[in-house]
């Protein structure tokens, strides 16, 4: 039988064992957003002709909480195991590199999915949200904490002090989040910002989830599934490259 | 029947270090086998390269005649590895660790083998206590359990004694002998020869990444052709016999000596010296004479 489901359920249980930081810390950033951004928007702006802004803001904030916490859970857990010393016990068994893979990303995709619904369950009492299309909500949680997750792996990987896994995340995580369409709708913004915003493959994540909630959207989500799911299988493809090449991982 | 343990011209460098040169190396199953060598010799590397942490630049590695890279799955578990660093997840309690190490493994319900691995290491009062919480040589104990909760017939230990206390020492190598009887062969390094010549039946030396000595411990200890003679003496050693000696202490003078002819001789110039002899201690050479012996013939 294979070793998968244990390093499944152990990346689960470690993330579950100090959920005060991992689920607790960013429900609270989410609400702090939500309170301060809503309170001085609200009344000023409607998106979409009809959105009231603190409705539009809750789908960004929680996919947001996803995406960085996906991220956050393979890149700790990677960096934490290699500074200590313990990866070498999940070296040492008879574990495939893609389902060493699998394990991380699904366990990302777990703390983000699990995030992502308490920040939702925390702001429902403040916000009237509609659920239009929960399939396409449930589509780009899925494959956008995934791509986080994949993205935490190499970070995880590469990094040699967990400084470096800091970098990563508030110099490339946190702006290419904060500038997908978390806080606006990309139609506010500058011709030329709105043509950039088109590269950022987190925009199409944010866009895509928001529609599952409103049935509205700056981009189609057909395209915007497509454009998630082909980095999805390139994040993927580079992360498992570099795990069976036995990067920094095996000498 | 496949050896437990084989290398084949085996290869490797990091960066300007040639860490492994040549390595060829075959253990049968159910031996008790030695590994040393003076630091930076190549015995972790050698180790790591068994258990698929490093890989080799050229040569053959099998495991129960599994290629540690073709056939990895088969290879590693049958390999159990104790590692030299005090290393644990702080998440979990003793048994949650012992669990997903068995699950690694596929080995889902492992729970009356886990419970003996802890009885006969003195774990079992510690089970659901969380790692961060144990002294470091519970924490080697719990590395130990670790290497052997999913059965291994192979089992590898690094330096197991570093910084332990007597105590678990002897229960350890109980155990361990234990296991070895009952078929599991047993790799051991580590720097107390004595702990290696009581319990190894073969032993290989180690330096600078080749092996520069392979024999039964009884043949290695058989190569150093001398005895030491151990006296305290009521007086000043006799001038004729100073060449002679070997590591003397404050209170005692050590004689190195070629043959028991020798020893005749030395006693007969202490007389003659009007020498009282007040203790007198004759001894055979031990491992770490051999392995000095190997190191600086080498």
């Amino acid at each position: 039988m294979s070793g998968f489901p244990t390093l499944l359920w152990k990346e689960v249980l470690r993330f579950w064992k100090v959920s005060t930081q991992t689920i607790g810390a960013p429900v609270l950033t989410a609400v702090l957003f939500l309170f301060i951004f809503g309170h001085v928007m609200e009344g000023r702006v409607r998106m979409y002709d009809s959105i009231p802004y603190t409705a539009f803001l809750v789908p960004g904030l929680v996919m947001m909480s996803v995406l960085q916490n996906a991220f956050a859970n393979s890149s700790s857990s990677l960096i934490q195991s290699k500074i200590t010393g313990n990866i070498i016990f999940v070296l040492l068994p008879p574990l495939a590199y893609w389902e060493f893979f699998a394990a991380y990303v699904l366990a990302a995709v777990a703390r983000g999915m699990v995030v992502g619904t308490a920040v939702m369950l925390v702001t429902l009492p403040f916000v009237h949200m509609e659920f239009r299309h929960p399939l396409w909500v449930l589509a780009f949680a899925f494959c956008g904490s995934a791509v986080l997750g994949a993205l935490g792996m190499m970070a995880g990987i590469w990094a040699e002090k967990i400084d470096q896994v800091a970098s990563f995340q508030n110099f490339l995580i946190m702006p290419l989040t904060f500038l997908s369409g978390v806080f606006y709708s990309i139609h506010s913004l500058p011709v030329f910002w709105q043509g950039l915003s088109h590269f950022n493959p987190f925009f199409y994540m944010i866009d895509g989830f928001r529609y599952g909630f409103f049935g509205v959207s700056d981009a189609h989500p057909a395209k915007s599934l497509a454009v998630v799911a082909a980095f999805l299988v390139l994040v993927s493809g580079l992360t498992l490259a570099v795990l069976r090449s036995g990067y920094k991982l095996r000498h | 029947m496949p050896a437990a343990i084989e290398l084949c011209e085996v290869h490797k460098r990091f960066g300007d270090l040639q860490a492994l040169s040549g390595i060829d190396l075959e253990v049968p199953q159910g031996e008790f086998f030695g590994l040393l060598g003076p630091n930076g010799a190549g015995k972790t590397t050698l180790i790591s390269v068994l258990a698929g942490l490093v890989r080799a630049d050229r040569g053959t590695v099998r495991v129960m005649g599994h290629d540690v890279r073709a056939d990895y799955r088969a290879a590693r578990r049958s390999l159990g590895v104790v590692p030299q660093e005090l290393v644990f997840d702080p998440f979990f309690t003793v048994r949650e660790t012992l669990r997903i190490q068995s699950g690694y493994f596929g080995m889902r319900d492992n729970r009356a083998w886990i419970d003996e691995v802890m009885h006969n290491l003195d774990l079992a009062s510690k089970a659901d206590v969380n790692m961060r919480a144990l002294s470091g040589g519970m924490k080697r104990r719990v590395l130990v359990a670790q290497a052997l909760v999913h059965k291994p017939p192979v089992i590898v230990l690094d330096e197991p004694t570093a910084g332990v206390d007597v105590e678990l020492r002897q229960a350890l190598w109980e155990f361990i002998r234990r296991l070895n009887r009952d078929g599991h062969t047993i790799v051991l390094t580590t720097h107390y020869l004595e702990e290696a010549e009581a319990l190894c039946e073969r032993i290989a030396m180690l330096k600078l990444g080749r092996v520069v000595a392979l024999d039964s411990t009884p043949n290695l200890l058989k190569r150093v052709h001398h005895l030491f003679l151990r006296l305290r003496l009521g007086g000043q050693l006799p001038e004729e016999l100073r060449p002679l000696e070997h590591g003397s202490t404050a209170d005692a003078h050590v004689l190195r000596l070629k043959s028991y002819d020798d020893v005749e001789q030395a006693l007969s110039s202490i007389r003659r010296a009007g020498c009282r002899i007040e203790e007198m201690e004759l001894a055979q050479p031990d491992l770490e004479d051999a392995f000095v012996d190997v190191m600086r013939r080498s």
